[in-house]
């Protein structure tokens, strides 16, 4: 079962709806004792980093999302739920997971005309062309976007996607068994729910 | 950078969509459903409702249409039309909607502004503005589906709702809506220069031109539209090649 941790997100029906589109069955992950009930985890995510942090903490999810991430459990974390596995976020001035090292920075909105929230659809460069996770999609494809910061690792190998906005930005990170993307897969039509069933079947983790 | 995008609009009252797609095939007359689907089919880049139900029991029903479409329809959905708590906009947020629109209530209770973006994130609260030209160079904030006037300078006003936090405007020029005489490109122009977010356009298209006037000159993210649409004047994917012929990214 896909198990979507629920602290207090508000797109998390969203989420639900696209993984049942991909034909599975999943479940809401409400406290540190449910993860466990999890083959695949997903961190979802829209808001303020801060916020985002004490909802996990205050669930008592941290710790035992650690100790199945690090156990190897495939766990995709979409926008926010991607910039939480980072150390750190200018957000804030907060600290993340620290699953991914690296920071979260904001858009700087110097170049003239570039709008913050980045909202909309942009491509996603990836880096292999046979990204087993973008089987069926391919390169240069358009992906939906809403977020005002952007990660940044300090190991740039796990940097698989890249889009430009203003500046080039990691959009999706492949660490291990952890899964990051900037986008939105569950609101990017056809080619999200594509993403989303790419991650499910697993072939990548091979 | 970000395609532009086209954004359908449909209004609903009580649960039914009243301006929609006049077209034979859609099985169910006025199915919110129905609707978005097929517009997503069309390659919308995402998809508005807005709420003109009069009454409490009406505007209840939006938070079941919301839930409906959101388990069929992958794009991001706004609602707008008669939010006026926090409470209001958790519904549909938890309902499935990604954003909400909010006018009249924005300027009675701008902290509902602060307090949303505060709570919910700015990316999800978007500031409908209704404005009429004023002046030269000048444009009065109405509320109430365009029938009060406010006072409020359109290009202030804006400014202010960005401050607050507002993650995108919803512009409508109130004297070019329903002309299809083309968009007011100088309020678009003046608006989305003076603000660091988005700005959606919409009031006045007729004609491919048009649309791509306010994006060129009125420097708009997207445009909004109904008739045009609804009425199969143009397709979704005519406009995106015409754009995309003016040297406008789109998404195909």
């Amino acid at each position: 079962m896909v198990g979507i941790i629920n602290y207090g997100a508000g797109n998390i029906r969203s989420v639900c709806s696209s993984i049942i589109a991909c034909g599975k069955k999943v479940f809401l992950i409400e406290k540190g004792s449910d993860i466990k009930r999890a083959d695949i985890i997903i961190l979802p995510g829209v808001g303020a980093f801060g916020d985002g942090m004490k909802g996990l903490s205050s669930k008592g999810i941290i710790e035992p999302l650690m100790e199945e991430t690090s156990n190897g459990k495939p766990c995709l974390g979409i926008c926010l739920g991607l910039q939480m596995f980072f150390s750190y976020s200018d957000e804030g001035n907060c600290n993340g997971l620290g699953i991914i090292k690296g920071e979260v920075k904001k858009f700087k909105v110097k170049n003239k005309g570039l709008k913050v929230p980045h909202m909309g659809w942009s491509r996603v460069k990836i880096s292999k062309p046979n990204d087993p996770l973008f089987f069926n999609i391919g390169d240069n494809k358009y992906f939906y976007f809403a977020h005002s910061y952007y990660v940044k690792p300090d190991d740039s190998s796990i940097v698989a996607g890249m889009t430009e906005y203003g500046i080039e930005f990691a959009s999706f990170i492949k660490k291990d068994n952890i899964v990051g993307v900037q986008f939105h897969p569950e609101k990017s039509g056809e080619l999200g729910i594509k993403f989303l069933k790419n991650f499910l079947e697993g072939i990548w983790l091979q | 950078m970000a395609a532009i995008r086209i954004i359908p609009c449909l209004d609903v009252k009580d649960g039914k969509v009243v301006k929609g797609v006049h077209f034979e095939n859609l099985r169910e007359a006025g199915d919110p459903v129905e609707h978005a689907s097929f517009y997503s089919r069309e390659n919308a880049d995402e998809i508005v409702f807005l709420d003109i139900s009069a009454t409490i029991e009406g505007r209840k029903t939006m938070v079941d249409v919301v839930k409906r479409v959101s388990e069929v329809v992958f794009i991001p959905m706004t609602v707008g039309g008669g939010i006026k708590s926090l409470q209001d906009i958790e519904d549909l947020l938890k309902s499935g909607a990604d954003k909400i629109s909010i006018n009249t209530a924005a300027v009675r209770n701008p902290e509902l502004i602060e307090e949303g973006a505060k709570k919910f994130g700015s990316q999800c609260i978007i500031v409908a503005i209704d404005a009429k030209r004023a002046g030269k160079n000048k444009w009065e904030v109405y509320i109430e589906s365009g029938k009060t006037p406010t006072g409020f300078e359109a290009v202030e006003w804006a400014k202010k709702v960005q401050k607050l936090g507002a993650g995108e405007i919803l512009l409508t020029s109130i004297d070019m809506d329903g002309t299809q005489k083309g968009y007011d490109i100088e309020l678009t122009r003046s608006v989305s220069e003076s603000v660091s977010i988005p700005v959606i356009a919409s009031g006045g298209a007729g004609t491919l031109e048009h649309m791509a006037d306010v994006i060129i000159k009125g420097k708009a993210s997207a445009v909004l539209l109904a008739s045009l649409l609804h009425f199969r004047k143009y397709t979704i994917s005519q406009i995106k090649e015409f754009l995309k012929n003016k040297g406008i990214e789109v998404r195909l």
